[in-house]
């Protein structure tokens, strides 16, 4: 893709971002923190497609740590909002 | 080299992450009500599962076995970390998973740039990927040891007044151009030794990788404790941003969607929380208020003014209230007063009265952080109002109760031009009939300066820890009724 749909795809994507976001209301501001910081996990991926296997030891255990720490963020994250909106569901609406 | 599904077109690996970004989007459109929110953050997580899955298989980073090895482990510990989370805790643990983020970004750019100068030999590499590894390793140690530090202050380890020291901007300024100049050394790899192997530039990657996390250090260190919400929305932000920049350079349209919604979340915390604040994002990142209340001051303000009250005469006062407020603070979250204030609340419900939650957007160390405390304590959040929704409302308030608050409702604010917190919204506490302060002491908030309302007339102070002082509320209550 060009530069050009790349900056199209961004902005609109802001766009929708800053529409979905600020009707998000307060109550719900850290499982959303936490449900965002679990998505920005996805830097991965661009590491991911970059790089080839490892084929050094060094180069091997960093992208393990890597690894093991982006689950962690993306797991963590995920499991965390799902605890803070067991909370809110338990007793909303009543 | 190609993953085990590496022969489909690549149109595939495209539509996954279109489905993907679907998925993140619904995910977070869910999240605008608390209903529907919780199958938001699994249609979130489910775009995250195949947006990782598809890649993992397409490309393969690690041999399968380490590559599983490394997804237990993180799985695990993650698990492990999310379910023993006291929740009040939970502000530092968010922080903590950002600054993970940010490392495994910074760790991944390195690892890549190794294997790569291994594979292809001298003169192979092009700027974009040099470019792209710069920005990751900044952003990725910047994010990583900035939120270290931010969660040591959240959680007590680290120092959480506002550090200053003269020369601030400056050393600070060095270390950023330090980082940068490494860059520019490993996008341009000027031969300056004649024909140096490329496999020579490596370290600069490492040096930058280390003046980003000096810089992260820096960064947050002189920021006040009070003042983590911010740094941690932004460093949240800056990753998002760094995904996005990421997907730029390789034209990889899940991270330009993800990195931008993350992006636009953490910036949208950020400006919430600076403009309850009356503060401009400078001034939270480098100035700070960390004045001294004076002393004399605070002597004039209270002196004879501070009228004192127990727990026996606050139930009185309530038992003839029609409506009560009552408006939290990072007080409750300390004493982990959230369970008897619930009880407070049901109680006063039951027998008729109406009972409400005044919360200030940057009340406790997170957004939202009152809202899940309470939530955990089985609060509904139909009670739990905003400050714009419940400041008309005090004056037909017979009784608030200010628990472990103090600058979100000082009256100063509003009247005194020159204060440090002049301009920010308040809660107008005093425009009710009464209103009880549960504070340890008459020490001043974050922002040190004495709070004007503790002199009112109206103003009774019940001294004590909030959950002692609000259980033995909640007893003297159930004794009455």
């Amino acid at each position: 893709m060009t530069f050009v749909g790349n900056l199209t795809l961004f902005v609109l994507s802001a766009f929708v971002g800053y529409e979905i976001i600020t009707k998000i209301p307060t109550n719900l501001h850290t499982p959303l923190m936490s449900g965002a910081n679990a998505i920005s996990g996805i830097t991965l991926l661009g590491s991911v497609v970059v790089a080839g296997s490892g084929s050094t030891t060094l180069a091997t255990v960093l992208g393990f740590l890597a690894v093991v720490m982006a689950t962690i963020n993306v797991v963590g994250g995920y499991l965390v909002s799902h605890k803070m909106l067991d909370q809110f569901s338990q007793r909303g609406g009543s | 080299m190609t993953g085990v599904i590496g022969f489909l077109p690549e149109s595939v690996l495209a539509f996954a992450y279109l489905i993907a970004g679907i998925l993140f989007i619904q995910g977070l459109r869910d999240m605008t009500h608390p209903r529907t929110a919780i199958r938001g953050n699994k249609i979130s997580s489910l775009g995250m599962a195949v947006a990782v899955g598809v890649t993992m298989l397409w490309f393969e980073i690690l041999s399968p076995l380490v590559l599983l090895a490394a997804l237990v482990v993180g799985t695990g510990v993650g698990t492990w970390l999310a379910i023993t989370v006291e929740t009040t805790e939970m502000p530092q643990l968010v922080g903590l998973f950002n600054g993970f983020g940010g490392g495994a970004s910074a760790l991944v750019a390195g690892a890549e740039l190794i294997d790569l100068f291994n594979q292809e030999g001298a003169g192979a590499l092009g700027a974009d990927l040099t470019a792209a590894a710069a920005v990751a390793g900044i952003i990725g140690a910047i994010t990583f040891w900035g939120s270290l530090v931010a969660a040591g202050k959240l959680h007590g380890v680290v120092n959480d007044s506002a550090v200053r020291y003269t020369g601030e901007q400056v050393v600070k300024a060095i270390v950023l151009l330090t980082a940068l100049a490494g860059s520019a050394f490993l996008v341009v790899q000027p031969d300056l030794f004649g024909a140096a192997p490329l496999a020579g530039w490596i370290p600069a990657y490492w040096f930058i990788v280390a003046a980003a996390s000096v810089l992260g250090v820096l960064l947050v260190i002189p920021i006040g404790g009070a003042d983590m919400p911010v740094v941690v929305a932004l460093l949240n932000s800056y990753s998002g941003l760094a995904a996005a920049t990421t997907g730029f350079v390789l034209n990889n349209t899940a991270l330009i969607i993800a990195g931008t919604l993350v992006g636009a979340s953490g910036l949208i915390l950020t400006v919430i929380m600076c403009n309850s604040m009356n503060r401009s994002l400078t001034n939270v990142l480098f100035g700070g208020w960390g004045e001294e209340a004076e002393s004399e001051e605070m002597e004039d303000i209270y002196e004879g003014q501070i009228m004192s009250t127990s727990p026996e005469e606050v139930e009185m006062l309530l038992d003839t209230a029609q409506r009560v407020v009552i408006v939290p603070g990072y007080g409750m979250a300390v004493a982990q007063a959230q369970h008897a204030v619930a009880e407070l609340a049901d109680l006063l419900d039951e027998n008729d009265v109406d009972v409400e939650f005044g919360i200030h957007p940057v009340a406790g160390r997170m957004p939202g952080h009152m809202n899940v405390l309470l939530a955990e304590a089985d609060v509904s959040y139909e009670r739990m109002r905003e400050l714009e929704e419940v400041n008309p409302t005090f004056s037909q308030t017979d009784v608030v109760i200010v628990t472990g608050a103090n600058d979100v409702v000082n009256p100063k604010a509003n009247t005194d031009d020159s204060s440090p917190i002049a301009g920010m919204p308040v809660l107008n506490v005093s425009d009710a009939r009464t209103v009880i302060v549960n504070k340890r002491s008459l020490s001043p908030g974050f922002s040190g300066i004495p709070n004007p309302l503790f002199a009112e007339d109206n103003t009774n102070m019940l001294f004590g820890d909030a959950k002692d002082s609000m259980q033995e509320l909640v007893n003297q209550y159930e004794e009455n009724h």
